[in-house]
């Protein structure tokens, strides 16, 4: 059919190194996840905050991370920061790219999450005697998080995927990055990345799937 | 430290991967959208046991990397089908796609917005099956997709920041290829960033007041 011979089997016999990869793509991207959750609550309360120029910080953040490609924010880490002095690892800069991203767009999920919660749920923790930090903490946090669970599933997915552009700086630890090399060593452009497709899909599938089966557990009530 | 060794003949380097990221974006977007709309209306009218291949096949392009989608694509044209494509072409095909398997979930959701009530009042008016789509549907699904489709669309032009890959220099490629010469990487980022976001930024905003404005009635 084409003139073309398949080599399936070199692609294969690459598959543990390829595997090793997925499992660094999955470190970055959980460990960003987790990073980016933190800034975005950080930044969320920046905002809820009152002061002028904690809320600017925050306004400034998000809007920089919503509206330049992450692709950007990740030379920004590694090339950007290194006209400073600062040199970044790959790792580190791809990790610090993708949280920057992360905690731009959760915080403005965070902030519509927020909008759908009562006020009076902020006026009952405090009548009850909570804290300002405490009503927040007990009360408004997690309710915010359960409203956001779904737009920080799609995040998580998107930061699986961003994990592939760390291979513009250098990083060929990833799965992207190990299946470059390999492309390099083999010429087995198509097989290889078609592999490493099925590996990308089976990864994001297992997350959505996997979310829909803890939040189902979690948001039973 | 305001020394630099831009020239004006940089600049326009610049401003021409400025334009090839436009060109792109805008070809993308448009063809995306119209794909878009057909597969969305597909998914729509077919139900989801018929419309499982379709569903399948736009799943995958929201669920691998475009990196990936692009070098595979590249591949299978250039070395498998042979095919002498340009890699703007590749990269105009793959963001097509990457924008309708979007657009199609925009499509479908403003579509599933309109209540059914209304379609069917519609119908018994007397209005045929594209009366009731082009009169009543495409109306009402606009108020609620048009937010969402803005920000499609700004997604595929950061996106396309990617298709270097395939050999096109657009912006960012052209801004990497002027850091490798003149070692200024913080300016020349930041003016790449800056166009970024002058374009993003107001149409965004645009997006975001449409959507409230349209969400109160």
């Amino acid at each position: 059919m084409f003139n073309y011979t398949f080599q399936w089997k070199q692609a294969f016999a690459r598959l543990p190194q390829m595997l090793d990869g997925a499992a660094v793509t999955m470190q970055i991207a959980i460990l960003s996840m987790v990073l980016g959750i933190l800034l975005a609550i950080t930044l969320t309360m920046f905002r809820l905050s009152g002061s002028r120029i904690l809320s600017a910080i925050a306004r400034t953040w998000v809007e920089v991370a919503r509206n330049t490609p992450a692709l950007f924010q990740i030379y920004m880490m590694h090339f950007g920061l290194g006209s400073f002095g600062l040199h970044l690892s790959p790792f580190l800069s791809i990790l610090l790219g993708i949280t920057f991203n992360n905690a731009g767009y959760l915080a403005e999920n965070f902030r519509g999450a927020l909008k759908a919660i009562p006020e009076t749920q902020t006026r009952a923790a405090r009548s009850l005697g909570f804290g300002a930090a405490g009503a927040f903490g007990y009360v408004v946090l997690p309710q915010m998080l359960r409203i956001a669970f779904l737009p920080m599933t799609n995040q998580m997915v998107w930061a699986i995927l961003m994990t592939s552009l760390g291979v513009t700086v250098g990083m060929n630890a990833d799965l992207y990055g190990v299946v470059q090399d390999l492309n390099a060593l083999t010429f087995r452009t198509f097989e290889l990345f078609a592999l490493a497709a099925v590996i990308f899909y089976l990864i994001t599938k297992i997350i959505t799937i996997g979310a829909r089966l803890i939040a189902a557990r979690l948001f039973r009530y | 430290m305001f020394d630099t060794a831009l020239t004006t003949a940089d600049f326009i380097f610049l401003a021409k991967g400025a334009g090839m990221t436009i060109v792109v974006t805008a070809i993308s977007v448009l063809i995306g959208t119209v794909l878009g709309v057909i597969f969305g209306v597909l998914r729509y009218q077919l139900g989801p046991i018929w419309a499982a291949p379709l569903i399948f096949v736009l799943d995958i392009c929201r669920s691998i990397p475009l990196l990936i989608q692009l070098v595979l694509t590249n591949a299978f044209l250039g070395t498998i089908l042979r095919l002498n494509l340009s890699g703007f072409t590749v990269a105009c095909i793959v963001l097509s796609m990457y924008t309708a398997a979007y657009c199609a979930e925009i499509v479908r959701g403003g579509i599933e917005a309109v209540p059914a009530t209304t379609r069917r009042a519609a119908r018994s008016l007397g209005m045929t099956w594209g009366q009731d789509m082009r009169e009543i549907v495409l109306p009402l699904a606009t108020r609620i997709a048009l937010p969402s489709w803005i920000g499609l669309a700004l997604g595929v032009m950061k996106d396309s920041a990617l298709v270097y890959v395939v050999q096109v220099t657009e912006l960012l490629k052209s801004t990497q290829i002027l850091i490798t010469r003149l070692q200024e990487p913080m300016l020349l980022l930041l003016i790449c960033g800056a166009f970024y976001f002058v374009i993003s930024f107001p149409l965004a905003r645009f997006g975001g007041y449409l959507e409230k404005r349209w969400s109160n009635d």
